[in-house]
């Protein structure tokens, strides 16, 4: 089992023909990932390495049945993109794109508001479930093996280092999912773990934060009534105030989003915290035991 | 980005809001000339982005142009709270009645904009909220339709603002809003605002932070970017497109990928040492990126030591150890440099670094242990 994506998924990239989309659809592919539509406007009738090109999201599903689309579509493209997806019903949309405007993705928000898509990312490196063979985003492919841990994570470079170190424990993974390390995104740690909780593969989730915001306060709350198994690990511990970290969304502002709190709210829950990443495999080796 | 009272003015006056007339200045004799130019008591205020400039001396009345001048001569390059004053603001003096707050934010949690205000300004906004949270009021604002004028109506009457003044309350938050959405702004706030004894309201003081995503198409704000770096440093990394912070310990660090960055930071602290900077070089880093990114953490004086931190993804192992070489091969590099690399191609990447002047480290703890060491040693 899973979480959002597996064997069945159906995946459209939009901005295929660009550098990223291109190159990352192609290794999509030698994953196993059934990429079945591209979409550039302006492009469509045509084939970009052998999947057929559609003008429109809309023409792409209708033809291809594609329920989950990957976006590689530059930053001042992107939430038009995001939002063509949802008014084409794609259940399942992972934004890639690094850079997008923050009121782009209010407004994106605001649009998605009583609708049925769910959004992962933006600025994320997408979804992978390695025993479905699905993977939708950038992950490096020669990192995964199936097993029963998921791993959620806010930074794209801390998820290849935990996969990286879970398959040489010899710890495979049940779904891995960047959520993305915008002030807006549309799957918040509290939604992964929520679906990662009702998955009855996953026996233990790895969930990696980093400061700026109060989502992982928010999963922390959750997690104090949920009787899932959690590890816990927070990055910024150093950082300074007001400064952003490279993530537009890793930023302490006054006295919220700092790496003590995140920690102390996750530890008062219950969750064991690593202090550092070799800290967690350790962690997860213990919570499979108890 | 973050703008300098003098900046938001000016930005905010080009949105009709009500700013004091006055002007920037960088030397005493223009201090006197602006003070001239206005006419009568000015205010003049240190233009650096720290808090509480008040009490620190940064902000200052005079009653005369020759009053003024002196003021700008001791405030012109003294210190603030460690920042060196390069500019000061100079402006009528407001007879102030009363202070309030205001402000608009994005609220990441219900990811929209919300407006803030208070009948409680002039002073710290995160101090009232721990003293008086009763007393700051908020609007949550649907983009779409923007501050609705019932919702701003009641804003105004719960957090208790002069009910005689509220039409031109009401104005400047709707202006306000105008300046938000049109500059992709992040954060657009005025403390105080003020009701003057003589029945104007008047924006007194302004921060206003600008998205950095954004400005690609906020052209007009282009002109903004260079005058507001406040560290030398900094300036010059975004002259190199390089996402760059300043922190000023003696570790130069570059890694790839944001959280892998911060992540080396905290395991430079516990291995007992200070970051001298954050630098992500992101995804797919190729030669002359990496040699852009050595030579920027070189410019730094206080680096004693370098750690570099790679895990390869997409990005080989192999291909990065060629770029750090080639880098290291032009230039001149008087300090240690620990490499630390691990994923795709990592022992290939490695190989090629034997027999270089680079030290290779198994794991990140190790090549922080040994930056450490080698910096505490030169």
């Amino acid at each position: 089992m899973s979480i959002l994506v597996d064997g069945s998924t159906r995946v459209l990239v939009q901005g295929i023909t660009g550098r990223e989309g291109s190159f990352h659809t192609a290794q999509m592919r030698l994953f196993g990932t059934n990429v079945v539509a591209g979409v550039t406007p302006g492009k469509g009738g045509g084939e970009h390495e052998g999947v057929p090109l559609f003008d429109s999201v809309a023409q792409a599903v209708a033809k291809t049945g594609a329920n989950a689309s990957a976006i590689f579509v530059p930053p001042p493209f992107a939430a038009d993109a995001i939002m063509e997806s949802v008014a084409a019903g794609v259940p399942l949309v992972s934004c890639i794109t690094e850079g997008i405007p923050i009121l782009d993705m209010v407004r994106v928000a605001r649009y998605m508001k009583g609708s049925d898509t769910r959004l992962i990312g933006p600025n994320c490196p997408g979804i992978t479930t390695p025993g479905g063979k699905c993977k939708i985003g950038i992950m490096p492919n020669m990192l995964f093996s199936v097993g029963n841990v998921g791993l959620i994570s806010r930074s794209g470079t801390l998820t290849y280092e935990v996969v990286d170190a879970l398959t040489r424990a010899g710890l495979g993974q049940t779904t891995c999912i960047g959520i993305g390390g915008d002030p807006i995104i549309g799957t918040k740690h509290v939604d992964a773990l929520r679906l990662f909780e009702k998955d009855p593969e996953t026996r233990v989730t790895v969930m990696i934060g980093e400061i700026g915001g109060s989502d992982e306060e928010a999963a922390a709350e959750f997690l104090g009534g949920s009787k899932m198994k959690v590890v816990g690990f927070i990055s910024g511990r150093n950082a300074p105030p007001g400064k952003r970290m490279g993530h537009a969304g890793a930023i302490i502002s006054g006295s919220t989003g700092t790496a003590a709190g995140k920690i102390a709210a996750l530890e008062k829950a219950g969750v064991p915290v690593a202090g550092t990443l070799e800290e967690i495999i350790p962690l997860v080796k213990q919570q499979l035991a108890e | 980005m973050k703008l300098y009272e003098y900046q938001a003015k000016e930005v905010f006056a080009s949105y009709s809001l009500p700013v004091p007339r006055g002007r920037a200045a960088e030397t005493e004799d223009e201090v006197e000339g602006v003070a001239r130019e206005i006419g009568g008591r000015v205010v003049i205020k240190a233009q650096v982005h720290v808090g509480g400039r008040g009490k620190a001396g940064g902000v200052k009345l005079a009653d005369t142009p020759q009053a003024a001048r002196e003021i700008g001569k001791q405030m012109l390059g003294m210190s603030l709270k460690g920042f060196i004053v390069k500019r000061v603001l100079v402006e009528q003096a407001l007879p102030i009645e009363k202070e309030y707050y205001l402000s608009f934010t994005l609220d990441r949690d219900a990811q929209q904009i919300i407006g803030i205000c208070s009948a409680m300004g002039g002073v710290d906004i995160e101090e009232v909220a721990e003293s008086h949270p009763d007393k700051i009021m908020r609007m949550p604002v649907d983009i779409a339709f923007g501050p609705l004028d019932f919702q701003v109506r009641d804003f105004i009457a719960a957090a208790g603002l002069e009910a005689s003044k509220s039409r031109e309350i009401a104005g400047v938050i709707k202006k306000l809003y105008e300046v938000y959405v049109s500059t992709d702004a992040s954060l657009a706030e005025v403390n105080p605002l003020v009701v003057t004894a003589d029945g104007q309201v008047v924006v007194a003081d302004a921060k206003f932070d600008i998205d950095d995503n954004a400005l690609f198409r906020q052209k007009k704000l282009e002109v903004y970017k260079d005058a507001s770096e406040e560290d030398e440093l900094e300036a010059e990394a975004h002259r190199r497109g390089l996402t760059y912070v300043h922190l000023g310990g003696a570790i130069g660090m570059i890694g790839n990928g944001a959280g892998l960055c911060m992540n080396t930071l905290d395991i430079i602290n516990q291995a007992g040492g200070k970051p001298a900077n954050f630098l992500d070089i992101g995804g797919g880093a190729r030669a002359d990126v990496v040699r852009n990114a050595l030579d920027m953490v070189l410019l730094d004086p206080a680096v004693k030591a370098i750690l570099v931190n790679i895990f390869g993804g997409i990005t080989r192992g192999d291909e990065v150890a060629k770029g750090i070489l080639e880098a290291t091969s032009t230039l001149d590099v008087g300090v240690p440099i620990i490499v630390r690399m691990a994923g795709t191609e990592a022992d290939a990447g490695l190989k090629l670094l034997e027999g270089s002047k680079l030290i290779p480290a198994a794991t990140a703890p190790e090549a922080a242990r040994k930056a450490v060491e080698l910096a505490r040693a030169a």
